[in-house]
């Protein structure tokens, strides 16, 4: 499904990413851990299509096509889908006006008619109580507000409603407490088919006892130095990032 | 002849057609004198450093329109919120058409200046209250005073409310290649009363116009009123707007003023509180483009203490648009527990648009709540990108935003076919149609 080569990108002429090389197939979970500063969020930006960030070689296709000249909103319609570390607030829009305007003109790029009020107002109520939100949250301005575990929640709640083909998490344990991080992981669960795939970026193992991934990869200084099975995740839990960074000079 | 010399030569044509034995007229008297005195107000004056009026002066303006011209309903009905029903004062180039205007003398006065001003019946009403929250010596009010002869004249009784919002409009058709035009408008509401107005100056061809326009309101005890100025006309028509309002004891005065368009756009609002527990409210949505100018310039005079006073302005300014906030407030020394707050937030979308905007707050008493903030930027990249990832283009995603900007604008219109039509005419004014309103 997704397919990066040798991926290099930089942002101000700081090179960023050094060359990174991954394969997502349908169907899986990859995590994608690292220390901070490795490079995680701009690999997440990059394939989401932020402007700042400048690919000096290399290539992200999707199912074949190179995205290369695809603005972020032509990403998101061929179905990719970034939850933010950092969730903008936009104040004066609710919830539910955001997400019947991302859908439709999603629909829209597809050449879909709108979709019927009817439907809209039954997904949106699907949706939230599979995540366990209030329906008052719904009308409130985007975000505005949102303490940092409600913004997370209303991440994977856009997710539900746009259902990606390939969505990645940067980050979205964190600020979150257990209970929380249930609710989310629990979302992520059911979301998950044969026909998608998830991209999980976390420091933290602890999401990954939830979202149990196929593979882990270790971002070190712009590179993937390392990847395993789900075990690799406890083994940096356990040993921390240095020993990565040693093997990665050896 | 430059304008000024022939406005004031102009003075003597026009008093062969008005009653010169009136009270009325000695005020209009004085008022040429200090407007002969003055002139238009040059840059070199504080209140008109980034508005210059130099090449309006230019244009050989007509003073008097030559004849009274008809206009059909049907060519100017999307000019008025046609979709409730309203009272109507409607001016076709300065002059009253009965045509198309709705007046009522139903238990309230909705009716012409010009009868206010002539009829004995409405002399106790004139003597206590024109010109008397109008300035004396600003040249361009001054200048609107001495021509006043024809405007909108409301009365509303003691604890009447009108049974529908009242529009007022003006158009101009263009029959004269230039056409100066000075509406005088006078709005009581007694006691307890309430009262809507809607205004609009609408220019339907590519002549010019230059609008010189006076509004005095008076609010008593109690009085709520709503007043929105819908400023949206066309690239050649420019409009001074000196708008006064006196108010008492626990009334509530809103003055929503939405500029969209004009050549040049002069707002001098100007409110007084004379009483207690006043509320007064001014908000503002300004969306330009092309080499549009505007200049927003308030003034609260906190006369009485424990009154409170709101400005809100936001303005959006794109290819070569320049404006202006200038908000004053002063606070008297009797003013104790003033709370008043102003805030003027711009959003510059092209590199060539300027704001200039200047808080000036001269507060005498000590014990006052006073804030204010002006804040200058453009669009926030990462909140671009975060619709973007949602499947929003960028030009409906900086649409979004800047309709979110507006919002807080919006949400006091108490009108809802007017908040629609505000919101119809923000997505237009930024090229989408969006699906829903704010």
């Amino acid at each position: 499904m997704l397919k990066i080569n040798d991926l290099h990108a930089r942002v101000e002429d700081k090179d960023i990413l050094k060359g990174i090389n991954l394969e997502v197939n349908a169907g899986e979970v990859h995590a994608i851990m690292g220390p901070n500063g490795s490079g995680k969020s701009t690999l997440a930006s990059v394939i989401a299509g932020k402007e700042e960030f400048e690919v000096t070689q290399g290539s992200v296709v999707l199912d074949g096509e190179d995205l290369e000249d695809e603005a972020p909103e032509d990403r998101a319609h061929k179905g990719i889908f970034l939850s933010f570390q950092y969730p903008v607030e936009i104040p004066g829009v609710s919830v539910t006006n955001f997400m019947k305007t991302a859908i439709n003109e999603s629909r829209k790029a597809r050449g879909l008619e709108e979709m019927p009020a009817k439907e809209m107002l039954k997904l949106i109520r699907e949706k939230s109580e599979m995540l366990e939100i209030d329906r008052k949250f719904l009308s409130r301005s985007l975000n505005e507000g949102f303490s940092g575990g409600e913004k997370k929640r209303n991440e994977i709640f856009q997710m539900a409603m746009l259902e990606p083909r390939l969505a990645i998490l940067d980050e979205t344990d964190s600020g979150l407490d257990i209970d929380a991080l249930r609710i989310v992981a629990n979302g992520v669960n059911k979301l998950k088919s044969k026909d998608n795939a998830v991209v999980v970026i976390t420091h933290y193992q602890r999401l990954l006892e939830y979202i149990v991934p196929d593979f882990v990869h270790v971002l070190h200084n712009g590179k993937i130095v390392k990847s395993g099975g789900k075990e690799l995740a406890l083994e940096l839990e356990e040993k921390g990032y240095d020993w990565i960074k040693n093997e990665a000079v050896v | 002849m430059d304008l000024k010399d022939k406005l004031i030569s102009s003075f003597m044509a026009f008093e062969n057609n008005v009653d010169i034995d009136s009270a009325v007229h000695d005020e209009r008297s004085d008022a040429i004198k200090n407007f002969e005195e003055k002139g238009f107000p040059s840059k070199k004056e504080e209140a008109w450093k980034y508005t210059s009026l130099k090449s309006l002066q230019k244009i050989d303006f007509s003073i008097f329109p030559k004849e009274a011209n008809a206009l059909d309903y049907k060519d100017v009905k999307r000019y008025f919120i046609n979709e409730i029903d309203t009272y109507k004062i409607v001016f076709v180039d300065g002059i009253y058409s009965s045509f198309l205007s709705e007046t009522t003398h139903d238990g309230v006065d909705i009716c012409l200046m010009s009868s206010a001003l002539t009829k004995p019946m409405y002399k106790q009403v004139i003597d206590v209250y024109f010109n008397k929250i109008a300035s004396k010596d600003e040249s361009l009010t001054t200048l609107n005073t001495a021509f006043s002869r024809e405007g909108a004249y409301i009365y509303i009784p003691k604890s009447k409310m009108p049974k529908k919002p009242i529009e007022i409009v003006h158009f101009s058709t263009g029959n004269e290649a230039s056409l100066l035009l000075q509406p005088r408008n006078l709005i009581i509401v007694e006691e307890n009363a309430e009262l809507q107005v809607i205004e609009r100056h609408q220019s339907l061809t590519e002549n010019e116009v230059l609008t010189n326009s006076v509004t005095e309101i008076f609010a008593a005890k109690n009085a709520i009123v709503d007043y929105y100025k819908v400023q949206n006309d066309l690239s050649t028509a420019s409009l001074i707007d000196n708008t006064y309002v006196n108010q008492k004891d626990d009334s509530v005065v809103n003055v929503h003023t939405f500029s969209f368009g004009g050549k040049l756009t002069r707002n001098n609002l100007n409110f007084y509180q004379n009483g207690e527990h006043i509320d007064s409210i001014m908000k503002g949505v300004t969306i330009l483009g092309e080499k549009q100018h505007v200049d927003h310039h308030t003034l609260v005079h906190h006369i009485q203490p424990n009154c409170e006073s709101h400005q809100d302005y936001k303005g959006i300014y794109g290819e070569n648009a320049t404006g202006v906030f200038n908000g004053k407030i002063i606070v008297d020394k009797i003013a104790q527990k003033t709370n008043a707050f102003q805030q003027n937030n711009n959003i510059l979308v092209s590199d060539k648009a300027t704001i200039n905007t200047k808080p000036q707050l001269e507060i005498f008493a000590d014990d006052v709540k006073c804030s204010h903030g002006c804040t200058i930027g453009q669009l926030d990249d990462d909140a671009l990108f975060y619709l973007q990832t949602r499947g929003i283009p960028k030009k409906e995603a900086r649409a979004l935003m800047m309709y979110a900007f507006a919002n807080n604008v919006l949400e006091s219109v108490r009108i809802p076919e007017l908040k629609t039509r505000i919101n119809k005419l923000i997505a237009k004014k930024l090229g989408v149609n969006l699906g829903f309103d704010l």
